[in-house]
């Protein structure tokens, strides 16, 4: 590629000025989460004295432990029953083409686009009759559902690309459905199912709508969802909802870092096909 | 359940679906008599899905379609309402600003995220494999990975009195602009707009860079050579090349956009007034504080209705020639 010295140094220049906005507001609250109790910061300051003691405070107050816990319940409700129900789905649809499947995921396709506030109502009314509001049960069982229009089509784009040739040539060998599926199909289908999964417990511990009108109690919410409580009841403090916002963000950034390739790929490839 | 192989007429369990296989070789008899059985006893498999599908998301949303027709408070008796609350939803004039706003919030969720994310793709042209690209791309994914809450809270930070803008603006000499940027009448939904184009900025930026660097070089020197200028080499090859790329960033951030809730509940909870207030946060406003069910699901017809509107078309025209 033939790019002039010249043109090569703006793009590296839009490139790091890029970089530093994003960056700019997770320093500007670590510089704020910093600052001594009860003072009030400014925009973006390094502390004569850098107050960590602050994230301990925050830790205690915020519950950490407790949220931490709840969130973990919720995607372990969530993330592998998904996992499993899509694939199975998108195996039906996309391997076995079941007699009106065309029509299934006609339907599904209909929740592609469906923003959730546009079936929060009948769900809190629902999760009412049932008795479950206020239970962890009340997001898990709907953000399941909420997820299948596009963990199916994900799947079924995945194995309606497998060729039909394979599962002929194991039915010739006698394996049954269900041995086609579990020992031929989900090995294959193994990087399609880990960013699924990955998006999936994204999605789940970043929920937030659906945490705050169906559970009251912050420790029974997602992450997203007690942030959300922490600033409602902190929102004063802002040394404290800077150092408790940071630390709640904590477990996401370390899988993100470790995970990182995976995500991205998984998170431009969501977006690609979604 | 056997069929009788080779019978002239199959139902539709035996008509291979058109799609992308390579289904096009002659069936074989013994093909057709497990593919029969197999392919209904598949429906086992799509079962859970589309069972907790319709039992969590059809039922609902066959519920917000008559809710919509009642005055309902959620607790008493629906009176009949017929079309009264979709009339609301289109003479009140607090409502359609509210789904006005979210129109604005477009152009900061998506039009300017887009075009800066064109913009520094076509001058970078593609993101090294090297500990820079890397670097690069993790922190510009970031506002992905995080909870849209934490990004309103980062963002209600930066922009208050005491925050990051005004003091450069103070520091620049520009202090008479410094203002609480997310409570001023005139400013606060544009500055919600920023929050929005912070989260999406880098993803658009990615998905454009990683479609540039599958652009062949070559039109790019053969631009070169019939003499056309970085415009018009922009405007030649790099939109028609980025079509689907765009047509993908345009979907993910009108829905966004026209979707929002998190953001605007955080930062600003809809004021001042109803500067920010979004269609999303008025059905959980409507719904939940004013049990008026009946308007809010009217509202969340029209809004799912909206979304529609906006993105069928965004995929049809970035699509076409594609297939």
């Amino acid at each position: 590629m033939n790019l002039s010295r010249r043109e090569w140094l703006t793009g590296r220049v839009f490139l790091i000025a890029l970089v530093l906005v994003t960056l700019l507001p997770f320093v500007s609250m670590l510089s704020a989460a910093l600052q001594p109790r009860g003072t009030v910061p400014t925009g973006l300051a390094w502390p004569s004295d850098p107050q960590w003691g602050n994230f301990v405070d925050a830790f205690t107050v915020a519950n950490m432990a407790a949220l931490l816990r709840s969130s973990l319940l919720i995607v372990v409700g969530v993330v592998p029953v998904s996992v499993v129900i899509a694939t199975m789905a998108g195996f039906g649809l996309g391997q076995l083409r079941v007699p009106g499947g065309r029509f299934a995921f006609g339907l599904l396709l209909l929740g592609l686009t469906l923003p959730f506030e546009a079936v929060i109502t009948p769900i809190y009314y629902q999760m009412r009759d049932f008795g479950l509001l206020n239970t962890r049960w009340a997001i898990i069982l709907p953000l399941i559902a909420l997820y299948m229009p596009f963990a199916v089509f994900w799947m079924r784009a995945h194995f309606s690309n497998v060729p039909i040739e394979l599962s002929e040539a194991a039915r010739m060998d006698g394996s049954s459905t269900w041995q086609l599926f579990w020992r031929i199909q989900v090995p294959l289908a193994r990087p399609a199912i880990a960013s699924l999964t990955i998006l999936l417990f994204l999605w789940t511990w970043n929920q937030f709508l659906l945490a705050i009108v169906l559970v009251d109690d912050a420790t029974k919410r997602t992450m997203a969802g007690a942030l959300g409580a922490f600033q409602g009841q902190w929102g004063t403090d802002l040394v404290l909802l800077c150092a408790g916002s940071l630390l709640i963000l904590t477990p996401t950034l370390i899988v993100f870092l470790i995970f990182q390739r995976q995500f991205i790929k998984a998170l431009l490839q969501g977006s690609l096909k979604g | 359940m056997t069929s009788a192989p080779g019978s002239a007429r199959t139902g539709p369990a035996a008509t291979p679906s058109p799609g992308p296989s390579n289904h096009s070789s002659p069936v074989r008899p013994h093909r057709r008599r497990w593919g029969r059985t197999a392919r209904w006893s598949g429906w086992l498999y799509v079962l859970p899905a589309m069972l907790m599908y319709a039992v969590f998301v059809l039922r609902p949303l066959a519920l917000t379609f008559q809710y919509s027709f009642y005055d309902w408070n959620g607790i008493g008796v629906a009176r009949w309402a017929g079309l009264d609350n979709y009339l609301t939803v289109v003479t009140d004039s607090d409502l359609l600003k509210i789904i006005s706003n979210a129109f604005i919030l477009i152009i900061f969720f998506s039009l300017i995220p887009v075009a800066l994310g064109l913009l520094v793709a076509s001058l970078v042209r593609r993101i090294t494999a090297g500990p820079f690209g890397t670097a690069v791309r993790t922190i510009l994914f970031l506002p992905q990975v995080i909870p849209l809450v934490a990004a309103g809270i980062a963002w209600s930070w930066l922009l208050s009195s005491n925050g990051l803008v005004n003091q450069v603006l103070r520091a620049v000499g520009l202090g008479g602009l410094a203002r609480a940027w997310l409570g001023d009448f005139n400013t606060a939904l544009p500055a919600v707009g920023v929050i929005g184009a912070w989260v999406l900025l880098g993803l658009c930026t990615i998905l454009m860079v990683t479609g540039m660097s599958k652009i062949d070089p070559a039109l790019y020197e053969a631009a070169r050579i019939d003499g056309a200028g970085p415009v018009r080499e922009f405007f030649a090859v790099t939109l028609p090349s980025l079509r689907h790329e765009i047509g993908v960033c345009l979907t993910v951030t009108v829905i966004a956009a026209l979707a929002s809730f998190d953001i605007v509940y955080i930062s600003t909870s809809g004021g001042p007034g109803l500067q920010t207030t979004v269609p999303g946060l008025e059905i959980y406003r409507l719904a939940f504080s004013q049990r008026q069910v009946g308007l809010a699901s009217a509202l969340a017809v029209v809004l799912m209705l909206l979304v529609l509107a906006c993105v069928l078309p965004i995929q049809r025209l970035t699509r076409e020639g594609k297939e």
